[in-house]
């Protein structure tokens, strides 16, 4: 069986598919990958069904080594670069990597979380219906580090795939509703979270992203415990928002001022540490057309076979037709660097 | 019967609660809404979280009509709770004190009663798992001998060891794996409440009803053993 072995990776490395369902119950985290479009396209590249795990990176690229038989590979995430024995593979498009070439990752360009993706799949028991890492439970394999080795499935198919239009995350305020307890806020809180600019802070990580920007204290008293989710905006007495992200615990004891909407969590995962977004109330309507477009996103990633095909075309395209072009963007969000100052 | 709120948590999920403070009749009404989900499913409803005073239900939001959803969880929350519900009991061993609950000594001291009779209250009680949460299989109880409870502690540990029993507040707890913890640490049982590849790889749920055996750190070695090569320490009464 061929191997594929870590040679660099930062911290924040892992295995990462659409999720652990049905354990929440049990104190179980969901996790699965922050940006499951990011996925879908890094594992639709290599002929793959669109939630099969795959590497998931953060902030920081990474190295690899193909094992002894050659492996279709794709990247996923917004400006990951792929590079194969030192050469770049042109954006939206897979190679195959000979037996022992290095495959590369680059950090992700206004993103922050890249993936990679072998065709086949990796060749590991899933743990409770998933491959994916949970550090704090111990579920799943381990985070990855230099030396890591993933066995590789193999089977999976050798021809190098293109999409013409590499699906991406729209632009705009990420949006949110209101609740559950959002009685335990005022109104200029309310006001607040949806008028402020924000930014996250470096301390964020998968299971939840630090709000910087003005505190929205909530009622003094100590709430008892429910349920909270992937989404949960929970703000602690100090007043300083969190939004819990995909490995978050099932149970939480702060008040949850609003709840992000299932459809922008990728989005949100994405946006870098430092850039400022804003966030808005939506309908429950609004939310729920929202998630039917993002089924339909990933529904319709369509790569072609792409012997023939131009690389030259392949990138202005991506040029052209990319989500992470700036100039439709609304609020400021894309055409910031990470730094946050306009680019 | 008052009937519960409904908030939702986003598209992808609603909070049936049913108050907002720790009370066994309260918790037992998100308890029978579960059950009662379960044997009248919902299309479209992945799965559900009982907590302490709201029962968490995930759905998709694709193709869960959630208008009927809503509707259907008042139907079954003004039902009467069944009255043939026979929760599971265990008993379950736990070492007191020294190296396995630092904290014994010092919570003993803060609540008047000696070492060995802040034991014997800890052990008495009947408890009930109000819920699941923070970690797998971490299992909050209810039924806490009121001279025992006290505000978590100032300085939260980073690590605490798998299993450990713990107050915080006026709950105590059974912990689940290695983690953080802001809560005392009164003891540690053998018995491992989450073990993956174990059969069950839980050993609680919801609404079963928990009694604590003091046993020796001889006795708790032993167990302990047993616990790891994957062996169900504790022992179902009822």
């Amino acid at each position: 069986m061929s191997v594929l072995t870590v040679l660099r990776a930062g911290p924040g490395v892992s295995l990462q598919d659409g999720g652990r369902f049905g354990w929440r119950r049990q104190g179980v985290a969901v996790s699965g990958a922050m940006d499951r479009l990011a996925l879908a396209v890094a594992n639709a590249l290599v002929g793959n069904a669109p939630l099969t795990a795959a590497i998931e990176t953060t902030l920081a690229g990474a190295a690899f080594r193909a094992g002894d038989r050659p492996l279709l590979v794709a990247a996923g995430g917004p400006g990951v670069g792929l590079t194969i024995a030192g050469r770049a593979v042109p954006p939206g498009r897979s190679a195959l990597a000979a037996p022992g070439d290095s495959i590369g990752l680059s950090a992700p360009a206004g993103g922050t979380h890249g993936y990679l993706a072998v065709a086949g799949g990796f060749a590991l028991a899933s743990e409770m219906g998933s491959l994916s890492s949970h550090l704090r439970s111990g579920l799943g394999p381990a985070p990855l580090v230099a030396g890591s080795r993933l066995p590789i499935a193999g089977g999976g198919g050798t021809a190098p795939l293109w999409l013409p239009l590499v699906p991406g995350h729209g632009a705009g305020p990420i949006r949110a509703m209101a609740g559950p307890q959002d009685d335990w806020f005022t109104t200029e809180a309310l006001d607040l979270l949806c008028s402020a600019d924000w930014q996250f802070d470096q301390r964020s990580d998968r299971m939840g992203r630090y709000l910087c920007g003005p505190a929205l204290p909530p009622r003094p008293e100590s709430m008892v415990s429910d349920g909270v989710l992937p989404g949960s905006i929970q703000v602690p007495p100090s007043g300083r928002p969190v939004v819990l992200m995909r490995d978050c615990q099932t149970t939480g004891g702060y008040p949850k001022i609003a709840t992000v909407i299932s459809a922008d969590l990728d989005r949100l995962a994405q946006i870098p540490p430092g850039v400022p977004f804003r966030l808005t109330m939506v309908t429950r309507e609004a939310a729920v057309a929202a998630a039917a477009a993002l089924a339909r996103q990933l529904r319709d990633i369509a790569p072609r076979i792409a012997g023939g095909t131009d690389p030259a075309r392949l990138w202005s395209e991506n040029l052209v037709g990319g989500v992470w072009n700036a100039r439709d963007d609304g609020n400021g969000i894309e055409d910031r660097g990470i730094d946050g100052t306009r680019g | 019967m008052t009937a519960p709120r409904m908030l939702p948590c986003g598209d992808a999920a609603i909070s049936v609660e049913f108050g907002d403070t720790v009370d066994l009749a309260l918790n037992a009404r998100v308890r029978a809404l579960d059950l009662a989900l379960a044997e009248a499913p919902f299309p479209g409803v992945v799965e559900t979280v009982p907590t302490y005073r709201a029962l968490m239900v995930h759905f998709d939001p694709l193709t869960t009509d959630f208008v009927a959803l809503k509707r259907h969880l008042l139907v079954l929350a003004d039902r009467p709770a069944p009255a043939a519900h026979n929760p599971r009991r265990w008993r379950v061993p736990v070492s007191y004190g020294g190296e396995h609950g630092a904290d014994l000594d010092e919570m003993a001291r803060h609540s008047g009663l000696s070492p060995a009779g802040f034991i014997a209250a800890h052990a008495a009680p009947v408890y009930t798992v109000m819920m699941i949460g923070f970690l797998p299989g971490f299992s909050y109880l209810g039924g806490l001998d009121p001279r025992l409870a006290r505000p978590r502690r100032d300085h939260p540990r980073s690590r605490v060891p798998a299993a450990s029993v713990s107050i915080g507040g006026a709950q105590t707890a059974i912990g689940s794996v290695e983690g953080p913890s802001g809560w005392h640490l009164i003891g540690r049982t053998p018995a491992l409440p989450f073990l993956p590849g174990r059969d069950p790889v839980f050993l609680f749920d919801a609404g079963d009803e928990i009694c604590f055996q003091p046993v020796s750190d001889a006795e708790w070695r032993d167990l302990a053993a047993r616990a790891a090569a994957g062996a169900a320490i504790a022992e179902r009464l009822a």
